[in-house]
């Protein structure tokens, strides 16, 4: 089976559960289990060649030039790994079937399941490191989901938080690490950056990007000083705490330390971080493990501790050392998934954890007993079990191992370890099975049913099997141990067996099960000591540690974001300020290349203008009409300039811009107060004031140096000049830029247009449909009405103006494509044109004479404008292709025709429909405040003599 | 000339940043209208200023502004009345829900009846509906 489908089965899968489940729990089970199946099997196909030595690859380049490809390839590592995942996947759903309650909500949990199934055969199946780190973050968003599961307890949720924070962590600094791999090595596919050993190892980066890659593993997996959130992870059901938290998820790190060990380790930094860490690891787990009361809790260390043993192993750097943690890897999921899973039996059937609470359940749960021994045996390193095979080979791995200058540390710090482990599997047995049956359980304990412990039962086969012909387990551990080591070592001489003769290893081992006796024998004074010894509580610590960084973030967030508008565009404009005036004295500029062009007392008119204009409007801002007045001004000069300047179309453009603005801000102060009140303090003011100059001065220092200088790369203008004529058929280039060239954008942008004008009318129904229309009936006007609101020389004169103005609309559009014009001018031509009707003659009259909605004159706009791009479709040209053609009708001149002009037309019914829509919307809020506005026009108001403004009537 | 256009364009960014800081929402907006006249006239002028050559295509001129920046400008100008519009209205909307037209946060807003200018939009809306009628009936 294709590796895109072993890794996408899952995902695909994952939104079966929640479907079938209406169809019953058992269907909803089965279907997941089917779904795991088939990617099972689909990996098995892969068995043989894997065993002959090959690897199977897929390749799919998806963004090459950032070296993001969809790779995946499967050796050795990646086929333990994916059994353990599938494998061990199918027992949980088959075991979570008979493990979920009546109220549990079974699809969810099953979607989560194969979704993290899913991340987690990407990780050990991928080749591009890029999306390892996708596949990595989503095992820790599926985690999260899975340790939530039952949102109601307080435990699983913060569990969840715990496990999501420090894996997330973890995660982040990986992606920084991998990062620089990538960079070191120049491409991010794993298969590549195995074979650089010598590259990586030699450069500046690697010591950074080892700790970076170091801390997302340690997270991972749980390693010290990370350790803490694994048994807070327990909150999660038992199924859960089974496969991530013994199995699969927390072995993600111990799998990508393996992946990586070709070209990671071997050096002192290395050995001594990853041994250090596994070590410590290793021997806390299991002191904390022995004396912990909940199952779950005594398993969790447990797994610490064991998982510290295989970081261990990858840190010795020695390829015996890699073959042993790789066996280790294998034996530990079988034995440890099956205990966890008798530890939610027992959970099931008892009702409770608590270890003092239990003992006795031998002759109550015989089948869990017998399962629950072996593992646990296997678990202490007793021989036959095949716990007892991958320990020998770490005690002997650890006696060959030199910390710190002394040969004594990790054999004695070993010892101690598997000790302790010893210890807490004896107790697992003893206090829980052996001893006295109570009759206080919370529930009468008895075994379950077949489902739920057939699937620990397989395991403990499994683990007898390996336990007493390791030969046959041999070589699928010698091709694993091949993929890790990946050519860079010989593979080691050593066979798996049972007996290797009298070794220091044995003596060990001997020590650690004897002592572990001895422990279990003291346990009742040991426990009481530790009871009273004081110990950091990890938990409470990362507490304090969340709420410091909690307490950072608001002082920081709350500094800068206290809800002043007015505050964050200050910090805004001395921010953009800083940046670039850092790049204007810190960077280089080259000499003016450009005369300066000559001047003429017009231009310095208008440029006075303009300025006085501005400054008077800064001064006199607070009168608002008058601020209006100075605003045209400035308008008005802008356009001047464009005209002056060579661009008649801005020009145009501008003006007829203009006038609808100011119409939209008079229709807007209509309701706003007439005049801004001084608010701001002299200190306050002068402070803005200096941005503000500092600001105007280097925008106006940045644009003459621009204006100074020629353009620094050859510019694409001469490419459209070149082209208008022959390509577009028009002679007017900008126009022909905007529904040629760049007609995709002016699609855009007409789109935006609507979209503004929609907005605004979407905002003006709610108004008016909320208390603001009671205010608005309400309201008085502030100023005296005139007493003609609808002057009749205006009135008529605008509507013998109206055919001329729509004449010239239609001009400008014409000709828009050869001279000056084009549909956005006329379209705003137009506008102003059926605006001036509105003010004459007023809002009722001009709306019952306009008949097509303005929403369906956007539409429609948008519509022409799509239907012409798609048009060229039909050519076989690409979307808004234009073509032209010259046409002459008797009598008149040839004349051109082009499809850009249906684009043109469709850019000008866009315009009008937005600019009125906006204009007829604000217009609506002033009717309401108006009602007895006459439904004619030419009206004189008869209620002014009687009533002055400002009365009731 | 290019001194001219700088130092109006500086201007413009000057008087616009300074009404931005401004305090209500009026000013504001006038001085986002300043600041796109100062981005546009910017933008446009990255073309380099020609006087006289038009970018219209003529059979005897060869040398010709350059058309790409107003093009650029020109869609700039039409999209800055669209956001201009909908700034005003949420400024509109923004005043007559709330009889306040601060641009930032006021403390107390919520828990203080309107102030001197329109106190009666702050009185109860049923005693509104009344008055409305008589209005109508007038």
């Amino acid at each position: 089976m294709s590796l895109f489908l072993i890794v996408s089965l899952p995902f695909l899968g994952a939104l079966l559960p929640g479907l079938m489940i209406s169809a019953g729990r058992r269907a909803c089970a089965l279907t997941t289990l089917y779904v795991t199946l088939a990617a099972f099997i689909g990996l098995l196909t892969h068995v043989p060649t894997i065993m002959a030595g090959g690897t199977v690859t897929a390749r799919l380049d998806w963004l090459p030039s950032l070296g993001l490809n969809a790779n995946f390839y499967l050796d050795g590592l990646g086929l333990l790994f994916g059994i353990m995942i599938l494998g061990i996947g199918l027992l949980i759903i088959a075991y979570a079937r008979y493990y979920l309650s009546r109220e549990d909500k079974m699809g969810e949990f099953y979607t989560y399941l194969l979704l993290f199934q899913g991340a987690m055969v990407g990780i050990v199946l991928c080749d591009n490191i890029l999306m390892l780190l996708v596949f990595w973050e989503l095992t820790s968003l599926s985690s999260f989901l899975l340790i939530g599961y039952w949102k109601h307890l307080p435990e699983g949720r913060q569990g969840a938080r715990m496990a999501l924070t420090v894996t997330g962590m973890g995660g982040l600094a990986m992606i920084g690490g991998m990062l620089m791999l990538g960079q070191i090595v120049g491409s991010y596919d794993l298969t590549v950056i195995l074979e650089n050993r010598e590259a990586i190892q030699a450069s500046p980066l690697y010591l950074p990007a080892l700790i970076l890659i170091l801390l997302g593993c340690f997270t991972k997996s749980a390693q010290f000083p990370f350790h803490f959130w694994l048994p807070h992870a327990m909150a999660a059901p038992t199924p859960v705490s089974a496969y991530l938290h013994s199995a699969t998820m927390v072995k993600a790190g111990i799998f990508l330390m393996a992946r990586l060990w070709p070209v990671l380790s071997g050096t002192d930094a290395w050995f001594a971080i990853v041994t250090t860490a596994g070590l410590v690891t290793m021997v806390l787990g299991a002191v904390i493990g022995l004396f912990k009361n909940d199952l779950k809790a005594l398993l969790a260390f447990s797994t610490v501790s064991h998982l510290g043993l295989i970081t261990m192993l990858l840190g010795t750097g020695t390829p015996y050392g890699a073959m042993a943690a790789v066996f280790h890897i294998m034996n530990h999921a079988t034995f440890k998934a099956a205990l966890f899973m008798t530890a939610g039996i027992i959970d099931h059937e008892a009702h409770t954890r608590h270890i003092p609470s239990l003992g006795g359940l031998r002759k109550l749960m015989p089948v869990t007993f017998v399962i629950a021994t072996i593992a646990s045996l296997s678990m202490a390193g007793i021989p036959l079990l095949n716990g007892f095979l991958s320990k020998e080979m770490m005690l002997e791995e650890a006696s060959h191992t030199t910390l710190f200058n002394s040969p004594w540390l990790v054999p004695a710090l070993a010892t101690i370890g598997a000790l302790f482990s010893a210890a807490y599997s004896f107790r697992y047995i003893s206090h829980v099975f052996l001893g006295k049956e109570r009759d206080d359980y919370p529930s009468h304990p008895h075994d379950p049913g077949f489902g739920m412990w057939a699937p620990p039962a397989l395991l403990t086969c499994i683990v007898v099997l390996i336990g007493i012909a390791p030969f046959l387990a041999e070589p699928f551990v010698r091709v694993v141990t091949g993929a890790v080591l990946s050519g860079t070592a010989d593979m080691p001489y050593a066979h798996l067996k049972i007996w290797h003769g009298v070794t220091p290893a044995l003596m060990m081992s001997g020590i650690a099960v004897g002592g572990g006796l001895i422990l279990l024998a003291l346990y009742k004074p040991l426990s009481r000591g530790w009871e009273a010894a004081p110990r950091p509580e990890a938990k409470a610590i990362f507490d304090a540690l969340i709420a410091a960084v909690v307490r950072v973030a608001d002082w920081f967030t709350q500094g800068l974001h206290n809800g002043s508008m007015t505050r964050y565009a200050a910090i805004l404009t001395a921010t953009i300020i800083v940046v670039g005036g850092h790049a204007f004295f810190t960077g280089e500029i080259a000499p003016p290349t450009r005369e300066m062009i000559e001047l003429d007392p017009m231009s310095v008119a208008g440029w006075l203008l303009l300025v006085v204009a501005t400054g008077f409007l800064v001064f006199c801002h607070r009168n608002r009409l008058l601020a209006l007045v100075l605003m045209g001004v400035v308008g008005l000069m802008v356009s001047i300039g464009f005209n002056y300047l060579s661009a008649p179309d801005l020009a145009l453009t501008q003006i007829s811009v203009e006038v609808v603005t100011i119409i939209l801000m008079l229709l807007a102060l209509n309701f706003l107060p007439n005049t801004t009140p001084v608010e701001s303090s002299m200190g306050k003011r002068m402070r803005d004031g200096g941005i503000a100059l500092v600001a105007g001065v280097a925008a106006a220092g940045l644009i003459y140096s621009i204006l100074m200088r020629d353009f620094a790369q050859p510019s694409i203008s001469d490419y459209h000049l070149a082209n208008s004529y022959k390509g577009g058929g028009g002679t007017n280039v900008v126009n022909v830029i905007l529904v040629d060239f760049r007609g995709f954008d002016t699609f855009g942008e007409i789109i935006v247009l609507g979209i503004a004008a929609l907005i605004i009318y979407a905002l003006t129904e709610t108004l008016l449909s909320g208390p603001v229309r009671a205010r608005l009936l309400n309201r008085k006007p502030d100023q005296p009405r005139a007493g003609d609101a609808h002057p009749l020389m205006m009135v008529v004169m605008t509507r013998v103006m109206l055919p001329l103005f729509l004449m010239v609309g239609v001009y400008i559009f014409l000709r828009g494509h050869n001279e000056p014009g084009g549909g956005f001018i006329a379209g705003l031509v137009v506008a102003i044109a059926v605006v001036v009707q509105y003010m004459a003659s007023g809002f009722s009259w001009a709306d019952q004479r306009q008949r097509y909605p303005y929403h369906g004159i956007i539409g429609a706009g948008v519509l022409v404008a799509g239907l012409t791009g798609i048009g060229a479709w039909y050519a076989g040209k690409p979307f808004l292709s234009s073509a032209f053609g010259y046409f002459r009708i008797p009598p008149m001149e040839e004349f051109e025709l082009a499809t850009a002009m249906g684009f043109d037309l469709g850019v000008f019914l866009a315009v009008v429909g937005a600019v009125m829509l906006s204009l007829h919307s604000f217009s609506r809020l002033a009717r309401r405040a108006e009602m007895n506005v006459s439904e004619h026009a030419m009206d004189i108001d008869p209620s002014r003599p009687e009533t002055p403004a400002g009365e009731e009537s | 000339m290019e001194l001219l256009i700088a130092s109006a364009i500086g201007a413009l960014t000057a008087a616009g940043i300074y009404l931005v800081l401004r305090l209500r929402t009026f000013p504001v907006i006038l001085g986002t209208s300043l600041l796109s006249y100062a981005v546009n006239v910017f933008l446009f002028a990255t073309g380099r200023l020609v006087v006289d050559q038009p970018p219209i295509l003529r059979d005897d001129v060869t040398s010709y502004t350059d058309p790409l920046p107003q093009a650029l400008v020109l869609t700039a100008i039409v999209i800055s009345f669209g956001m201009t519009a909908v700034v005003v209205i949420i400024a509109l909307g923004a005043y007559l829900s709330g009889n306040d037209d601060h641009v930032d946060d006021q403390p107390g807003l919520f828990s203080e009846d309107g102030d001197d200018a329109d106190s009666e939009m702050g009185s109860d809306y049923a005693g509104g509906g009344k008055t409305t009628t008589t209005e109508g009936s007038a």
